[in-house]
């Protein structure tokens, strides 16, 4: 199965949530925000919510900034 | 009256001690950030919102890590966005990040090299973002009647730049600044363009609310010290605008009486 996260190509021996996604990219404990093929998806929801393959992911953070 | 004392800026419903706001792209690392924001008495700090790099270690501390949004008033940008679109998915996204943060700093720039904002992509984005129910504080130009209509959109600031951002050219057309206060109900900040204390005092004595600037503070060569300049200046420029300063006059006035001299007057 094959997704988009962050612009880069992934693929997925077996199908996750987005919690497990997260989590395999070592982002669990991170303050992050997702928008899963463009619409944001609460926190609350990674557990529940399935990937299925061709679904984009955008994972961001506060960084620096003026 | 020895002191401007309680005299509290009032942003979308909370009050903050200090009238500068600071960014935090450019220092050298979060503890130089961190150092800075402390010397600056700044309550309010902006940040950006980007993709997190996948290759990143789990362990390695975030800025928020550093600085707790516990005990100060984190403002995302929608900096980088050239569309409303981009600019509002922005703000989404944060309101996610920072759980259900309402507070946004809305920028849509137009050009890469002057960082003008795009101002119809800018009042389009601010329609949609206060409709959605953000507190927006949004970056504009110097024109009195597009910051009129940002605040009548319901802006709960809104921010002239002084100069284009990172230039440090200072207040360069102090008129404009003069012309949007006059009309304005909400607060007015000077966002962009501060170069050294002296710029965000001109701004606190013409009578904005505030002044917000990243590169003054962290491209200055000690930039915990110029923080704790531009902490003073901003505090001495509005002291000095609720005082009222003196009127201009081409000729002298001597502050020393002219009579009583014990030698023949001139």
């Amino acid at each position: 199965m094959e997704l988009t996260v962050n612009g880069e190509t992934r693929q997925l021996a077996q199908p996750l949530s987005v919690a497990q996604l997260v989590a395999k990219l070592g982002m669990a404990e991170r303050r992050i925000a997702l928008e899963l093929n463009g619409e944001i998806l609460p926190r609350s929801e990674f557990g529940q919510t399935l990937l299925t393959g061709g679904d984009t992911l955008e994972i961001v953070q506060a960084i620096g900034g003026g | 009256m020895t002191k401007a004392a309680n005299d509290p800026l009032l942003i979308a419903g909370r009050s903050y001690q200090s009238r500068l706001i600071i960014g935090s792209g450019k220092y050298r690392d979060f503890e130089q950030n961190r150092a800075a924001l402390e010397a600056s008495g700044a309550e309010i700090l902006t940040v950006a919102i980007r993709r997190v790099n996948l290759g990143q270690q789990s362990g390695e501390p975030s800025l928020l890590d550093v600085i707790s949004p516990e005990r100060y008033t984190i403002l995302p940008n929608t900096a980088g966005c050239y569309s409303a679109e981009d600019a509002v998915r922005t703000c989404k996204m944060a309101r996610e990040l920072l759980d259900g943060h309402r507070l946004v700093k809305l920028e849509v720039l137009g050009d890469r090299k002057t960082l003008f904002p795009n101002v119809t992509e800018t009042l389009k984005a601010a329609r949609t973002l206060v409709a959605d129910g953000f507190d927006v504080m949004v970056y504009t130009s110097d024109d009195p009647l597009v910051a009129k209509e940002l605040e009548e959109i319901g802006c709960v600031s809104v921010m002239p730049l002084g100069a284009p951002i990172g230039s440090g050219l200072g207040i360069r057309n102090p008129c404009n600044i003069r012309m949007i206060l006059e009309n304005a109900t909400t607060p007015i900040i000077v966002d962009a363009g501060v170069g050294t204390a002296s710029d965000a005092s001109i701004a606190m004595e013409l009578g904005c609310a505030g002044v917000l600037m990243n590169t003054a503070i962290a491209e200055a060569r000690h930039p915990v010290l110029m923080a704790s300049a531009m902490n003073k200046a901003v505090a001495a420029g509005r002291e000095a605008f609720l005082a009222g300063r003196m009127p201009r006059r081409l000729y002298a006035s001597a502050s020393s009486p002219e009579t009583g001299t014990f030698f023949p007057p001139l």
